[in-house]
């Protein structure tokens, strides 16, 4: 188990470097210039040169390249061409919202989806499968914009319930934090839903037929036990790797959300870091959520284990 | 009571406590969108609008134009320019303070007004006349002139990008082609910098001890009175978001409301659209007179015949309230503006545009017309071209690209097969398009001109003309003349003037006419 831990962490160490050359290269190649976005509309050519070579941008792209590795490698991700601030003081500051948010769509992803599949199994070919299945297809073709929109016209414009946009810090009140994450989640949250439920349910039915659910509805098990404590935690596995699948839907579902309802999160500073080509912070936020899917797909990995006792590394 | 229960009642309890032991201080804040966050904090540094707009938040100006364009004493409490006109004298006001709250000294302006003008196009013209500029004393200095001109008082009150701001001697004295570091200024509002979070929030707070003039705000001139404690520039980057954080009152003004979201707007009982009559900016076409077609002024003149304003305007904007067809080069209404010249023009000839294509020999060599889709007010631009100058005869090649892309490529001097292009629209404050010498795409001194290279003696020589030029009467028939040469030589042409109306809430009372947004003498009744 260790060795293999051991193994899958070497194994990132490969993963982020192709990750790095990409971004890095994709970042040069296309037609672009941050030097003449820095500059503004009335610069010369003469003052744009001047901001390139400021930033190191007129050197050979592998030195720029050589620059950039080892200055990563020894923790700093530089400094962003804009904001004259450190790209880890920027992340910094934007990574608490961006978490808030995936901590909610999460949480309301699994309480909802979970129970809606485990209902759509047991009640199988019923109008309640139906529902929930047609709601799946619905959630999961509909882009996150859209549903967004829609949530804030409903509950923030029609109904006056909640705020339209922004974030509160959590450190400026509980109340109000809790108040600006519930639409961006439930936003978030309406295509995991349908992720999970859909796989839930499919889960859950393969089970049921087991001969150990049979057993237990003959020993006189009342329902509701033999669906969440003998269905569910049987069908786990693949509800698991869905979870951990749906992280990468999720950070592109942040940067989205976040713009819609103007959460400064890091799903924000992508945008912000993309049009005004940023190169550093680009290429730092870019590592991160490598990295952070690769420890995420390592983590649903281990959690098999847990899941399922038989399950051996 | 289950465990979930009790927590999210204890979250409650949190909540609840955290709003009852927080500080009740009762100050105004404004909330504003702009039409940009804020990135950049050197107004010298960048010639970005939004920075400029951050410039007049903290800084001051050592003359400023009224809302009538007049240049009118700011930070001075006089000038004087003396008989021979070569030596100009300023007097600073009594009372000015830095944010530190060290005084305003002459050395501080004079180390201000040479690090504008190695950045600033009208600045380097002005510093080409100027002898010396000299501390007389801790209150005044002296601008000497190797010869008279009309550009210091010109240069001193220029109102756009890059705006002379005043700044403490140890700032200015930061090489201009790097950023500064240290944002104290002796405007109105105080930078709070521990509370810059860009992609999220810019804040500033009231200056207790600026010392404002005593004559009533107008334009950029007169009292700067900052009536609000506390402003914050909210980074709303949706414009629909925008729009909907106004009308629920979360927000109190957006600088620059998308167009087509101003019919909602005006529905709205609690919102105000504001049209200041000076917040007008100007469509142009932009050759590249390097490459062929455009490489013969002959093919760019055809150009005039073959472009009229409306179809530009009507495409981009699409609302009659907000636009102004105008064959003025330097914005129509004001003092520079004539339509000489302009007799037939701009009103789509295609007839005559194909005889003067005939004439010049065009041969059918596509056009690279860059065609910039992520700017809403620039979007549209480019497809109408294309179909006017295809009308005319003209080949097109448009291609699409997002704003920034397109900011790169004008850049490469490239032939167009290479990477390169022959045109690109885009749309200027006016404030930037008023006179000669601050026009960008008027100076055609070939490598030293801005993207396009225009390279014509005649046009320079005129341009020199109006800068040795005192008399406001003799500038403008210089003015005429280089409009003249304008359509000939054809560097650029003006497709078409708009405004971009300010939103409010309806408590929000005293946003000023001026050519740049300003936030001071805005107050917050209830």
């Amino acid at each position: 188990m260790y060795g293999y831990l051991f193994r899958r962490l070497l194994g990132t160490i490969p993963v982020m470097l192709v990750v790095a050359v990409f971004i890095f290269l994709m970042l040069r190649l296309t037609p672009s210039d941050p030097a003449a976005i820095i500059a503004g509309d009335n610069a010369t050519t003469e003052q744009v040169a001047q901001i390139r070579s400021q930033l190191g941008l007129d050197r050979p792209l592998i030195e720029q390249f050589f620059i950039w590795s080892a200055n990563v490698l020894s923790g700093d991700f530089g400094e962003s061409f804009f904001f004259k601030k450190t790209v880890a003081a920027l992340i910094g500051e934007r990574i608490e919202p961006t978490l808030s948010l995936a901590f909610f769509t999460i949480l309301i992803a699994v309480l909802v989806a979970v129970p809606l599949g485990v209902l759509a199994a047991h009640r199988q070919g019923s109008w309640v499968d139906r529902i929930v299945m047609g709601f799946s297809v619905l959630g999961f073709s509909v882009p996150v914009f859209v549903i967004g929109y829609l949530l804030i016209y409903l509950f923030a414009i029609y109904l006056n319930w909640l705020p339209v946009q922004g974030y509160q810090r959590i450190g400026e009140g509980f109340a109000g934090w809790v108040e600006r994450l519930i639409l961006p989640s439930m936003t978030l949250s309406v295509i995991y839903v349908a992720l999970i439920a859909r796989m839930t349910r499919t889960s859950v039915l393969e089970v049921l037929s087991e001969d150990y659910i049979r057993t237990a509805r003959a020993k006189g098990q009342i329902e509701r036990k033999v669906l969440f404590r003998h269905a569910l935690r049987n069908a786990a596995v693949p509800i698991v790797t869905v979870i951990g699948l749906g992280i990468a839907l999720l950070i592109g579902g942040v940067v989205v959300t976040e713009s819609v309802f103007t959460i400064p999160g890091l799903g924000r500073l992508t945008v912000d870091a993309v049009l005004a080509r940023d190169y550093p912070t680009i290429q730092a936020v870019i590592l991160l959520f490598s990295f952070v899917y690769v420890m995420i797909n390592l983590a649903v990995d281990m959690l098999y284990t847990i899941l399922d006792p038989r399950i051996r590394y | 009571m289950n465990v979930f229960r009790k927590a999210i009642l204890a979250a409650a309890c949190v909540g609840s406590l955290a709003a009852v032991t927080s500080p009740a201080v009762a100050q105004t804040t404004l909330r504003v969108v702009m039409h940009s966050d804020l990135k950049i904090l050197d107004p010298i540094w960048t010639t970005a609008y939004i920075v400029r707009n951050h410039g007049y938040m903290i800084y001051d100006v050592l003359l400023a134009q009224d809302e009538k364009g007049e240049i009118k004493p700011q930070m001075v409490e006089k000038y004087d320019t003396s008989a021979d006109k070569k030596t100009y004298t300023f007097t600073l006001r009594e009372g000015l303070l830095w944010h530190d709250g060290k005084p305003v000294t002459s050395e501080d302006c004079i180390a201000s007004i040479k690090r504008w003008a190695v950045k600033d196009s009208l600045g380097q013209k002005m510093m080409t006349f100027v002898a010396s500029i000299d501390a007389v004393d801790a209150k005044t200095f002296t601008i000497k002139l190797k010869e008279p001109t009309g550009l210091v008082l010109l240069g001193l009150s220029k109102p756009s990008s890059n705006v002379p701001f005043m700044m403490p001697k140890r700032v200015a004295d930061t090489d201009p082609n790097k950023q500064i570091e240290d944002f104290t200024g002796s405007g109105p509002f105080v930078f709070v910098k521990d509370e810059w979070k860009p992609g999220d929030k810019t804040v500033y707070v009231k200056f207790d001890k600026y010392m404002p003039r005593s004559e009533p705000a107008s334009g950029l001139a007169g009292g700067k009175i900052a009536k609000v404690d506390r402003i914050e520039w909210r980074a709303i980057s949706d414009a629909q978001q925008a729009v909907n954080a106004l009308s629920k009152g979360e927000i109190d003004f957006i600088e620059a409301p998308s167009h087509d979201l101003l019919p909602t707007l005006k529905k709205d009982p609690n919102v105000t659209v504001f049209v200041s009559p000076q917040a007008k900016n100007q469509y142009v076409f932009r050759p590249n007179t390097l490459h062929k077609p455009f490489d013969d002024p002959k093919i760019r003149h055809a150009l005039w015949y073959a472009f009229n304003q409306e179809d530009f305007l009507m495409a981009a904007i699409g609302d009659e309230n907000y636009i102004k067809p105008c064959q003025a080069l330097f914005i129509c209404d004001t003092a520079l503006a004539t339509t000489k010249g302009m007799d037939g023009l701009l009103t789509s000839n295609a007839k005559k545009a194909q005889e003067l294509l005939k004439e010049a020999g065009y041969d059918g060599t596509p056009v690279v017309l860059m065609h910039s889709t992520d700017l809403k007010v620039l979007t549209n631009l480019a497809p109408v071209a294309k179909s006017l100058m295809e009308k005319a005869g003209f080949k097109v090649d448009m291609q699409s690209m997002d704003w920034q892309t397109l900011v790169a490529r004008r850049a490469k001097k490239d032939p167009p097969s290479a990477g390169g292009w022959n045109a690109f629209l885009t749309s200027w404050v006016a404030a930037d398009v008023m006179n000669p010498i601050s026009t960008a795409y008027v100076n055609a001194g070939c490598d030293k001109a801005s993207f396009g290279w225009p390279c014509d003696e005649k046009l320079e020589k005129l341009r020199d003309e109006f800068a040795r030029e005192t008399d406001p009467a003799k500038q403008k028939t210089i003015a005429e003349a280089v409009q003249l040469r304008v359509i000939e030589y054809t560097p650029e042409i003006p497709v078409g003037e708009w405004v971009s109306p300010a939103a409010m809430r309806k408590n929000v009372k005293g946003y000023l006419t001026s050519p740049v947004p300003v936030l001071w003498n805005i107050e917050i009744t209830k």
